[in-house]
């Protein structure tokens, strides 16, 4: 419990209404989109400006409390779950666009700013900010920089990281970190916000964000090829990049998530089909037509069923409601999904589908796989009932062995997500011990109490 | 405890549809009232969540509970973007039940639904006395929209700006039809809902001179009462069983192609909701209840897709006329380019698109009166659309968004009128 004093502290910082107490308020911010159990926070407060952010932070510094920065909650590894004895620090209110500027390609924004709110209002200007979470619609920049987030056109584009030119941010005391800058190069000092991806909230709590805008694309094409066999897929993809030819998305749905997804859109996919590839190409009109064309051309070589190329924005929705239908498809199925994100190395989509399918037969589970062929991020989406606590343990034991074999494939326990809670008990296990006391130093360093989102990455 | 226990087990029931909430939180980019409060509680996750949570005992404060339940417009925007399906509208509205069972109704809606809008006649003399007298306490406040505000000070009324009581209600226009249908082989039968029949007959007109026009055989039995919305969203599911039973009684003798109505929400309560409850009825009401729904259907939709209707090039000059999808119509529904389309049939009428057409007006039914504040604030965006489509009238397919509308409109003077389309399609008849 927080004593009367400390909780008036933290009301005349934001102001009475934006400090929530009430048991339902706090029960609503004990969870996140991961399969997880809730933690409830002792209260949630909601600054509406960056001297507010600071004071919360320098408040809870002073008092020992630990502190969850939240956004829109839509993280899948616990990220956001608050520490029991702890609070929640919503980032909603610290939504102003501060800046776009066309003119030398960068924005600045609050981390509270929505992904696709922000996108839009770029686009408006003529610019493009292309990494796409599959949660953009909710999800924040804020969030987004804090576990690194990556989507569907990183293998063209990059993710969250390689838009970052600048994060100011509170340290634990509640002091302004500046780092980066808006200019394209930067040497000024260590690089601070380079630390602050993907580092989950527990190095500081960011205040203003720098990212960088390219033009966007003139045109696009987008293709579906069709496999009866998942090594032709992936040799596919892999001749698509052996022609020097750089998809904006690379997508594919395994044999179970083209069943789900027919048995849910009735659109006439093919059942037996082992795997889709979803293509789309990028650029000016002229390399995007030539690089079509060898794309197309590569699927027949390498033993595409049915190659389809859009002809115009319709057909282009068309092709792609399979990939969109995907995740909605699986979470009907059953009432519980656990949506992972084990990542190796393109070549070994194959392999790893093939152990993917394995485990889920041995545990008798109900598995559909999709992702991002060309940077091998798989979504591996089990599906259960959380409530049947046998099922669930052979979950568990199923998610163990999926990360196991990406790590025997040389791959990565997560290629978007993040490690959260969800994954930290793995995370020595892919690196090393001295990863992991690094890790640790630098934290113990820069937070001595421990305060900001304990627990998180490297356990504790 | 042990009452908190007996709640528990109730909403228990609700667990298997609960539980496919995966918690994704994409409910937040398309709820009406998270935008305006940014606050978890007020969107469906939260809200699934803490009914969870009050499902396996987690909650001490039902009350607390239950108010963040009913801070909900029952708009059904996050259901019809919900990834994984769940039946967010049926599990809010047996919660509101549980919950309502557990701890009581408020004494002003027991009133209100227990003793007046199940006895419709009842109903329909209080506020024939109510609109004699409505001009002592209410002044008129804008002559375009015909809109009234409130002279005293009254927290139920506070600075609304309403719709008066028609000085004379639709049932007393036209209290009884039956005739057979004409060349178009059709007959309808026509259930006005409350709004109109109380506040805006002049649409009911409207929709018996359409259907007259189309010579389409119409069928207005009396006895009929309120559809039942605002009693079974306010958790009171005796009253709305009652409602439910008064209209299957008096539309049992009318032989109908389709059940017309010019109100979204009464269509979307009547197709959609009425069937999910049918085990409140005995059997044989049970199948005339699924007769009504089955029939049931949007004016415009009837229009377009069942009667047809001559279609013109678009018109550019004449009156600038916008339309405001209705949740209920739209995401409901799914009706969206049927009033559109009966729009740009009148050849007086310059058709213009406004800015998210489809957002919710805030309305929601009793949401308006129990949370105004964050309703006006919904109803403000709607508004700076509006006047950004630079259109003279503004039409809804559902009278309670042609209430909030109006409210909006009024209050900031803007002289736009609010029309239904089926108004301004009998217009370009004429």
């Amino acid at each position: 419990m927080l004593s009367d004093t400390l909780i008036k502290e933290f009301q005349a910082i934001v102001g009475k209404d934006n400090v929530l107490q009430k048991e339902a308020d706090r029960q609503s911010y004990a969870y996140d989109a991961a399969v997880l159990d809730p933690v409830i926070p002792l209260m949630a407060v909601c600054p509406s400006t960056s001297e507010e952010l600071g004071k919360v932070v320098h408040l809870c510094h002073e008092n020992g409390i630990p502190l969850t920065p939240r956004g829109s909650g839509t993280n899948l590894s616990g990220g956001t779950i608050p520490e029991k004895n702890g609070i929640v620090v919503l980032t909603n209110a610290l939504n102003k666009i501060i800046e776009i500027n066309t003119q030398d390609l960068y924005a600045v924004v609050q981390p509270g700013v929505v992904t696709a709110k922000f996108a839009a209002e770029v686009a408006k200007q003529g610019l493009f900010y292309p990494p796409d979470p599959g949660s953009m619609a909710v999800s924040t920049i804020g969030g987004n920089v804090a576990e690194n987030a990556g989507g569907l056109r990183g293998l063209k584009y990059g993710v969250t990281k390689d838009y970052v030119m600048g994060v100011d941010f509170f340290d634990v005391t509640g002091g302004l970190v500046k780092s980066g800058s808006r200019t394209v190069k930067c040497v000024t000092g260590l690089n601070l916000s380079g630390l602050q991806v993907a580092s989950e909230g527990t190095l500081g709590v960011f205040n203003e964000i720098v990212l960088k805008l390219v033009p966007p694309p003139a045109a696009n094409k987008a293709m579906m090829a069709v496999f009866d066999d998942i090594d032709k897929a992936s040799e596919t993809v892999a001749a698509i990049i052996a022609a020097h030819i750089v998809p904006c998305t690379l997508e594919i749905l395994d044999n179970s998530t083209i069943k789900y997804v027919e048995d849910f859109t009735k659109a006439g996919l093919p059942t037996e089909a082992q795997a889709i590839l979803l293509i789309e190409v990028d650029g000016h009109a002229g390399q995007v037509a030539e690089e079509a064309e060898k794309v197309i051309a590569i699927c027949k070589k390498v033993g595409a069923v049915t190659v389809q190329a859009a002809k115009d924005e319709a057909q282009r929705n068309k092709l792609w409601e399979a990939r969109r239908a995907a995740l909605p498809a699986l979470a009907r199925a059953r009432p519980t999904t656990v949506l992972e994100d084990a990542t190796v190395p393109r070549s070994q989509i194959p392999s790893m589908i093939r152990a993917i399918n394995d485990i889920a037969q041995k545990h008798r589970l109900d598995v559909g796989t999709f992702g991002h062929a060309g940077d091998g991020n798989l979504h591996p989406t089990i599906l259960c009932d959380k409530r049947d606590t046998k099922e669930f343990e052979r979950v568990e034991k199923a998610v163990d062995e999926i990360f196991d074999v990406a790590l025997s494939l040389k791959g990565t326990l997560s290629g978007e997500h993040g490690i959260g809670l969800a994954k930290s008990k793995w995370l020595e296990k892919e690196t090393s011990p001295a990863t992991l006391a690094y890790a640790r130093a630098l934290k113990a360093a820069v937070d001595p109490k421990g305060i900001l989102n304990p627990g998180k990455i490297i356990g504790g | 405890m042990t009452d908190l226990h007996q709640l528990a087990v109730m909403l228990k029931q609700l667990d298997d549809q609960m539980v496919t909430c995966m918690k994704c939180g994409m409910c937040q980019a398309v709820c009406p009232v998270f935008r305006e409060t940014l606050r978890e509680a007020d969107v469906t996750r939260g809200k699934i969540a803490l009914l969870e949570n009050l499902a396996h005992e987690m909650v001490a404060d039902a009350a607390g509970v239950k108010e963040k339940l009913n801070k909900c417009l029952l708009c059904g925007s996050c259901q019809a973007n919900c990834p994984s399906g769940v039946w967010i509208i049926d599990i809010f509205l047996n919660a509101r039940i549980i919950v309502n069972t557990y701890m009581g109704l408020p004494a002003a809606k027991k009133v209100i639904f227990k003793g007046m809008l199940t006895k419709p006649a009842l109903f329909n003399s209080l506020l024939s006395m109510g609109q004699k007298f409505q001009g002592i306490f209410t002044s008129p406040a804008d002559d375009l929209l015909g809109s009234s505000c409130s002279k005293i000070m009254s927290p139920l009324i506070g600075d609304r700006h309403f719709l008066p009581l028609a000085k004379k209600p639709f049932r007393k226009l036209v209290s009884t039809v039956d005739t057979c249908a004409g060349q178009s082989g059709l007959k309808v039968a026509f259930f006005p809902g409350c709004v109109i029949d109380k506040m805006l007959p002049r649409v009911g007109v409207a929709v018996l001179e359409v259907l007259m026009h189309h010579s389409v055989g119409i069928f207005l039995p009396s006895g009929q009462a309120c559809c039942g919305i605002p009693a079974i969203s306010s958790g009171d599911g005796e009253s709305f069983a009652k409602l439910v039973e008064l209209n299957v009684k008096a539309f049992a003798k009318g032989d109908y192609d389709y059940l017309v109505t010019a109100c979204g929400t009464c269509t979307a309560t009547i197709k959609e909701i009425w069937p999910k409850f049918l085990d409140r009825f005995p059997s044989d009401v049970q199948s005339q209840v699924r007769r009504m729904a089955d029939k049931a259907m949007d004016i415009n939709q009837f229009l377009v897709d069942k009667v047809g209707i001559d279609t013109r090039p678009a018109a550019t000059g004449g009156t600038r006329v916008t339309y405001h999808d209705s949740c209920h119509l739209k995401k409901s529904l799914g009706v969206a380019d049927q009033p559109r389309t009966l729009l740009k049939a009148n050849p007086a009428c310059n058709f213009v698109e406004m800015n998210e057409a489809d957002q919710c007006c805030g309305n929601g039914g009793t949401f308006n009166l129990h949370h105004y504040d964050v309703s006006k604030k919904i109803g403000d965006r709607k508004r700076e659309n509006i006047i950004a489509s630079g259109a003279d009238v503004v039409t809804a397919g559902c009278p309670a968004c042609m209430m909030q509308l109006t409210d909006v409109l009024s209050r900031y003077g803007d002289h736009i009128r609010v029309q239904h389309p089926v108004e301004i399609y009998a217009q370009g008849l004429n």
